[in-house]
């Protein structure tokens, strides 16, 4: 099979951001994945979420494990820094970054395989350290690159393609992510971009580990009657809690709300998620009502989306470390030897 | 907005614009794709048998075309459809075992008046089925105005010579160097239908302040133009005005320039861009160093005894009412006096029909054209049809083309004493181009390459001898350059509701943001909320319903760039590329039993 790339015209009334780009230049190579995948349009939703917050390309590190949402950081923002590294270790690299620079923007992009079964480690390390990035989870439940075993987050009971029931109970990542400490949980759904966008511009304007477990059907494996990760399946048993709009410092104040109806969320850059209620009321700022009702609903066979929760004012691993504000490799030789006499000083001290 | 009937023959008829923009519908994408393929003499017939002349309108067509090209709207330049055309005349083979065969006469007989493109259409379209035709002609030879007012340097006679006599080589019998000079006359010879095609042969004349007495060096256009081409003006003085600012005024122009005018000028009422010559006529007079002077409008020709000394021009600007009409006034600066010994006047052509006699029965409005059925150009003498720039006035050669295929299967039918209203609807089909995955029958990858330029012949050279033609044509690398721009507006997306799963994938690929999954509403609402609203209100949105979401497609036709990649992308091939072909049904066609 060949891919022809993408063609390079575009609408001449394209509209461009802040920083004079188009949203095509924020894509990256053309994906070689399945025709089809919902991973692709986690990708698309990426761009889009960098093109409207006017991110420059070279402030954002990609980072990714090995399988096939592992190669999208290849399909979106080709102008970014990328490391797409070793099975299940993306946590631990992308950890190791941001300490070394805390300048950019991290964004650390995995699938179900990759975090739930042989990086579950690295995953919860991540979390608990409160590394500060985003971590998206493209969740197919299946694997994909190996033909469509079941993986660690596929549904007890429900089927692979070939009819063979699942019996083993099912990793819920957003559950495991409120419960080591993520300061930003949210699930999404690849096929509803509305939903999806704001959740990740929140998630990139967020101080601490944001979390957004993104379900993406496999078109190839994994969507068919059956199985709880298809198209149709998520369409049918979504139960949104709420809708997300970010609104920057820079941004006018747009539409009015009717009283009751919205929660306002202030991050610490500033920045302000508006959380629309749907239906019940829900608290995202409650972390074990968030994990009661995950229960709940699962329980009744619904899959919860939205901002499940959010704290604007956690602190991030940089905080905990008490790390140099500097990127490292712009610490000067002066700063990083500061001379005998510091280090007599020094001795001195600990004498 | 309803669901898009994509059955109808029109609407993805549209959707090729350029096929949509000729005439006589050309499948321009069908034969821009032979020409890139090398397949030159097949090229040439599909043109051949859709607008009779390739290779004149490969050089002089008024290519309503290339504005309409798709490629103009997201590149900077459409496609160069009419020298790909050239290149299809210039590169093919002997196509003369291609061409039809008279069928056995049919004992009808018809007179063509006038052998300009409309009458030899008309010739060409009934001699294959058995006519017998007979076209009459005042010129030497077979062409029209086609022979006596483009200028050989465009429009070499030995092109029109070749075009020309594969119609007359079908067993058109022919009758040059005789002047029609009474319908009534020519009634009488029992012809079964005449057809007029003799064009609008009369220059309008500038009536001012000094013409008569300094008639002697103001000469209008297109009399001056015939007069060139048949060899009987070989010189002009050095000082020219040409007045007007059509393409008969830059044929004036480039012809003085050609003829010993050193110092030609075009003055023009109008500003620039409001000027009727095409665009790229005018391009071609700047360049050959021909100013041209805008908001000057003629008030009189100076003379001294009888011989010109120049023109007066009064100043002027344009004004717009709140209706959008234009109204040139004067600045109220001082007339301007422009020196020159000669003067062209090419500010219109005009119909005369002086030997139609109008007590026959033919009704003629107050314009002095005549009363014809737009659709079938049947005048109010059943028998007498009309074609070309004679019948609704002057246009251009294309559709005169088209004309003479419409009066053609109008004549058809009146011999066959049929209705004339009863025409066959063209022939329409659609067929999945899809080879395997990601391979499809056309070369789906969008070319980056910018518009070719024509090479010419050295312009110190060209300038020297009117009859050597100034544009080389394109070569095989740079026709198949050019004909890989075109965006292939005829291989079309057709979307099948019931298999589409919804999965953004067409959406997430499309390079100009056509395509939306929305939420239905009326069409101006729906246009906005387009992933990339759709404000080109001239180019239709598809809309699909059917989704399991109860959501519609729409998708914005409006610069698609036919590159499918929404149907690659696709995993359950709801979306396929499929060629669109439209045939315009000529005379003789019949209903095809399926």
């Amino acid at each position: 099979m060949t891919y022809l790339s993408k063609p390079k015209l575009f609408r001449p009334d394209t509209p461009k951001n802040a920083l004079g780009y188009t949203r095509r230049d924020y894509e990256g190579a053309i994906s070689t994945l399945c025709a089809g995948c919902g991973h692709d349009s986690i990708s698309a939703a990426i761009v889009q979420a960098c093109f409207d917050l006017d991110i420059e390309p070279h402030r954002v590190a990609k980072l990714s494990g090995i399988g096939c949402s592992s190669k999208t950081p290849d399909y979106f923002l080709g102008n970014s820094h990328g490391f797409n590294s070793v099975h299940g270790r993306m946590p631990s690299v992308l950890t190791g970054a941001a300490l070394a620079n805390r300048d950019l923007i991290y964004l650390g992009v995995s699938g179900d395989g990759d975090s739930a079964s042989i990086g579950i480690g690295q995953f919860a390390h991540a979390m608990r350290r409160g590394v500060n990035m985003t971590y998206i989870v493209e969740n197919n439940g299946v694997y994909g690159l190996t033909k469509g075993q079941f993986s660690a987050t596929t549904d007890k009971g429900s089927k692979s393609k070939r009819g063979v029931v699942n019996n083993d109970s099912p990793i819920d990542l957003v559950a495991l992510a409120l419960q080591l400490g993520a300061s930003y949980v949210a699930r999404s759904f690849s096929g509803d971009k509305e939903q999806l966008i704001p959740l990740i511009k929140g998630a990139l304007h967020h101080r601490g580990p944001a979390f957004i477990d993104v379900i993406s059907p496999c078109v190839t494996f994994n969507n068919h009657p059956g199985s709880t990760k298809s198209y149709d399946y998520v369409r049918e048993h979504n139960e949104a809690v709420n809708r997300l709009d970010v609104i920057l410092p820079r941004d006018p104040i747009g539409a009015s709300y009717a009283p009751g109806s919205l929660r306002r969320i202030v991050q610490h850059d500033g920045s302000v998620l508006h959380l629309r209620k749907l239906g019940e009321d829900y608290d995202p700022s409650d972390r074990i009502g968030a994990m009661n009702h995950l229960q709940e609903r699962h329980a009744l066979g619904e899959i919860v989306t939205g901002l499940l929760y959010v704290d604007g004012s956690a602190e991030d691993m940089h905080r905990h470390l008490n790390t140099v504000e500097k990127p490292l490799n712009q610490l000067r030789d002066a700063y990083l030897c500061p001379g005998s006499k510091a280090l007599d000083a020094l001795n001195a001290s600990l004498r | 907005m309803k669901p898009t009937n994509i059955g109808a023959p029109d609407y993805f008829h549209k959707v090729v614009d350029c096929q949509w923009a000729c005439p006589a519908h050309t499948p321009v994408p069908e034969y821009i794709r032979l020409v890139a393929a090398g397949r030159y003499s097949d090229a040439y017939m599909i043109n051949w048998e859709s607008n009779v002349f390739p290779g004149i309108l490969g050089r002089v067509c008024d290519r309503p075309c290339e504005p309409a090209c798709r490629r103009g709207r997201v590149d900077k330049e459409p496609v160069a459809i009419c020298r790909l055309k050239r290149v299809a005349a210039d590169l093919k083979d002997d196509i003369r075992p291609l061409l039809p065969v008279a069928k056995q006469t049919n004992g009808r007989r018809i007179a063509c008046i006038g052998a300009g493109p409309a009458s030899l259409t008309v010739a060409r379209d009934l001699a294959v089925m058995g006519y017998e035709i007979t076209v009459f002609d005042g010129g030497h030879s077979a062409g029209g105005m086609m022979r006596s007012q483009i200028p050989k340097f465009r429009l070499p006679d030995q092109v029109i010579d070749e075009e020309c006599d594969y119609i007359i080589g079908l067993g058109v019998k022919t009758r040059f160097n005789h002047w029609v000079t009474s319908l009534k006359a020519t009634l009488a010879e029992g012809w079964d239908a005449v057809f007029v095609g003799t064009g609008a042969p009369r220059g309008r004349d500038a009536d001012l302040p000094g013409r008569q007495e300094a008639a002697a060096q103001i000469h209008v256009g297109i009399d001056w133009l015939s007069k060139v081409a048949f060899g009987h003006v070989t010189s002009i003085s050095k000082r020219v005005i040409v007045l007007g600012g059509g393409n008969t005024a830059m044929d004036c122009c480039r012809s003085a320039r050609r003829l010993g005018g050193d110092d030609v000028k075009v003055v023009v009422r109008s500003g620039y861009d409001e000027m009727k010559a095409s665009p790229w006529e005018k391009e071609d007079a700047v360049h050959e160093g021909i100013p041209i002077l805008n908001f000057l409008v003629p008030k009189s020709f100076v003379h001294e005894q009888g011989k010109l000394t120049g023109v007066m021009f009064e100043k002027v600007h344009a004004e717009y009412d709140a209706k959008g009409r234009r109204s040139l006034l004067p600045t109220g600066e001082a007339d301007v006096l422009m020196e020159c010994d000669e003067v062209l006047v090419a500010i219109g052509q005009e119909n005369t029909f002086p030997w139609i006699e109008r007590d026959i029965g033919l009704d003629f409005d107050k314009w002095g054209m005549p009363v014809l059925d737009a659709k079938t150009l049947q005048s109010t003498l059943p028998k007498v049809f009309f074609g070309g720039d004679a019948a609704l006035g002057p246009k251009n050669i294309i559709t005169a083309v088209a004309q003479g295929h419409d009066a053609a299967i109008s004549i058809d039918l009146f011999c066959k004493g049929k209705n004339l209203q009863e025409r066959l609807p063209p022939l329409v089909n659609l067929v999945s181009q899809k080879m395997g995955i990601h391979e499809w029958s056309y070369d789906n990858q969008v070319s980056e390459e910018e518009r070719k330029k024509v090479p010419t012949k050295a312009l110190a050279s060209a300038l020297k001898d009117i009859k050597i033609e100034l544009e080389l044509g394109f070569d095989p690398h740079l026709a198949c350059a050019e004909a890989e721009r075109c965006l292939n507006c005829d291989i079309e997306t057709v979307f099948t509701a019931k298999t589409c799963i919804e999965c953004d994938a067409c959406v997430d690929i499309c390079p100009t943001e056509c395509i939306s999954f929305v939420d239905n509403g009326e069409e101006d609402d729906l246009r906005g909320r387009l992933k990339a609203p759709a404000t080109n209100r001239d180019q239709e949105i598809y809309v699909a319903d059917g989704l399991k979401t109860g959501r519609i497609m729409a998708k914005d036709e409006n610069i698609c760039l036919h590159c499918g990649m929404c149907a690659e992308r696709c995993p359950t091939g709801a979306w396929d590329m499929q060629k669109f072909l439209l045939k315009l049904a000529h005379a003789g066609a019949e209903v095809r039993r399926t």
